[in-house]
């Protein structure tokens, strides 16, 4: 873990209220890991006092990409980050995802901006697969086109059916499930709770592998403060706290035992 | 004073010889294995580390933690891994550093802190036990001890009984009289006293009218506390002649310097760690810069200092 002085590189709007922040941080961009993560403070949020955890979407030169959504103070004052700004960050923070793919075809799942860390995977991952995509509507479908550029096949569901499938991404799961190929998969995903749980089901019904991002509210980021934990189940049957920040965020689908 | 001599910041302490007042507080800095990547642990006054109970402690389901403004609330509920397993995996990382560890225990029973002190006495690389009487988040134990002066007479004394380590009962912030309970503790042998712990709160959620915390309860700790925690701290340092540790909301060295003039011996630096974990060697530096500036050759010259005219 490395704490930076990272410098504000830009910043952008990718539409339905999502952002793209840039920033210069040498340090951790050069080690930083898929499924990884960096714990932001933001400057100019009087009355904060923890951090805000953001995943990494693309780590290139000495920059660190991130995705973010506007959804309370917090962000909105992200919004207003000019560049050449100083922004502290704690980072690589995390696990990552495994990069082995032991001759398996990857799937990535993922849910709204859960897109992100995947994509970074995706550019790291030595073999090209698919990406099934959810969201609420087509504004939260995000990075199609950077994944079909790096030559990844993409299916996109949303819950109105303004882009692709209407329903979940459960929808474009269950129909791979039912192919041939699928007894090759292993799965990544990244979103939230309800569509992790429903593919850890139906990966451990069909025996294969799935990584799973987690997110839990945070802390400190690093393992301390035991705010993030959630329940973990060990081959022998035994259940602990695991903390998220530090012993995760990404988790075998078999380990993870909902609440 | 001359201008080029450092002012000297060391603390003798409840038979601790500290380099400097400022220490880590418990809950806050895990076994400090989790920030010697960023912080010199050597450079702080003393590491008050995580809970320990004898047996290792689940804690509370999640939510454990959310943020208000100027502050946070958590309902941990001292999770820990016991203290077999401290003693086996934690401390002999701790022990490295030339830093004092303050151990701080908790037991659902008299008898609990009994034995995990009776359990740490003659462990080499502690160097005192911090008395969890004050812990709002824990059915059995923590503040059910600390809110009534009999109970924590017993504490003490039962913990006084099985050890020559230091000893600092951590004091909670909801005690009408804190300077009844300091002398308590005092009168039955701690060396010192810490405080405060968290003040017990809760955040509800409008739209579900549920308490967002999975403990319903929690304790609220970090800059909001602060004013509440320098009162306290006058208050039981004027009570008694042991020394007092003062900790609530510190993130910068006037706000240490506050409890230090109202009565604090030393200092400890809680919630600011999970946002800046560099917040205690700053707040070293930044007591050793208004010494200088202030003209005090030493820290014991300064404790106490507040003005009432």
């Amino acid at each position: 873990m490395n704490q930076e002085e990272a410098i504000i590189a830009g910043q952008c709007d990718r539409g339905g209220g999502y952002r793209e922040l840039v920033l210069a941080s040498p340090r951790i961009a050069a080690t930083v890991r898929p499924g990884q993560f960096v714990h932001l403070r933001i400057p100019d949020l009087h009355g904060a006092v923890l951090r805000r955890p953001f995943s990494i979407y693309r780590a290139a030169g000495d920059n660190l990409h991130i995705l973010y959504k506007n959804v309370g103070l917090g962000t909105t004052a992200m919004n207003r980050l000019e560049e050449g700004r100083q922004v502290s960050i704690l980072g690589p923070l995390g696990n990552g995802f495994p990069l082995e793919l032991n001759d398996r075809q990857p799937v990535l799942v993922a849910g709204g901006y859960g897109v992100a860390p995947l994509y970074y995977l995706a550019e790291k991952l030595r073999e090209k697969g698919r990406l099934l995509v959810g969201g609420r509507t087509a504004q939260d479908i995000l990075l199609i086109d950077e994944f079909t550029k790096l030559g990844w096949q993409v299916e996109v569901a949303t819950d109105d059916g303004s882009s692709g499938r209407r329903g979940m991404v459960t929808v474009l799961l269950d129909e791979l499930l039912d192919t041939a190929p699928a007894g090759r998969c292993v799965f990544y995903a990244c979103g939230p709770d309800g569509m992790l749980k429903a593919l850890a089901e139906r990966a451990l019904a069909h025996g294969l592998p799935a990584w799973l991002s987690l997110d839990k509210h945070m802390g400190c980021g690093g393992g301390a403060c035991l705010a993030c934990v959630t329940r973990i189940r060990t081959d022998d049957g035994s259940e602990s706290w695991e903390r998220v920040c530090k012993d995760g965020p990404v988790f075998a689908a078999r380990e993870v035992v909902w609440e | 004073m001359n201008a080029a001599t450092q002012p000297d910041i060391s603390v003798k302490l409840a038979g601790l010889e500290l380099k400097n007042p400022v220490m880590v507080a418990s809950g806050t800095f895990g076994y400090g294995r989790e920030y010697a990547d960023l912080v010199d642990l050597n450079g702080l006054g003393a590491i008050m580390v995580k809970g320990i109970l004898m047996e290792p402690w689940e804690g509370n389901r999640t939510p454990r933690m959310v943020e208000v403004r100027g502050g946070l609330i958590n309902a941990i509920g001292l999770q820990n891994p016991g203290v077999e397993y401290f003693i086996k995996e934690e401390l002999p990382f701790l022990r490295q550093y030339d830093v004092p560890v303050i151990v701080n225990v908790w037991g659902r029973t008299i008898d609990e802190y009994a034995q995990v002190c009776a359990r740490l006495d003659s462990e080499p690389g502690v160097a005192a036990l911090e008395l969890n009487v004050s812990c709002p988040n824990v059915k059995h134990g923590g503040l059910a001890f600390g809110a009534d002066p009999a109970m924590l007479a017993q504490v003490v004394k039962a913990a006084r009984d099985v050890t020559k380590l230091p000893l600092i009962p951590k004091l909670s912030p909801q005690l009408f009289a804190i300077g009844e309970f300091a002398k308590v503790a005092e009168a039955n042998g701690a060396d010192a006293v810490s405080l405060t712990n968290t003040l017990p709160a809760m955040v509800i959620d409008v739209e579900t009218r549920r308490p967002v915390l999975a403990n319903k309860i929690g304790g609220l700790s970090g800059p909001a506390i602060h004013p509440v925690a320098v009162k306290l701290v006058r208050d039981a340092a004027c009570a008694v002649k042991i020394p007092v540790i003062g900790m609530g909301g510190i993130e910068n060295a006037a706000d240490a310097l506050e409890f230090i003039i109202a009565g604090a011996s030393a200092v400890a630096v809680g919630t600011a760690n999970f946002s800046e974990p560099q917040t205690a060697l700053q707040v070293v530096d930044g007591i050793r810069e208004y010494m200088q500036r202030h003209g005090f050759d030493s820290l014991a010259g300064l404790t106490g200092s507040l003005n009432m005219e």
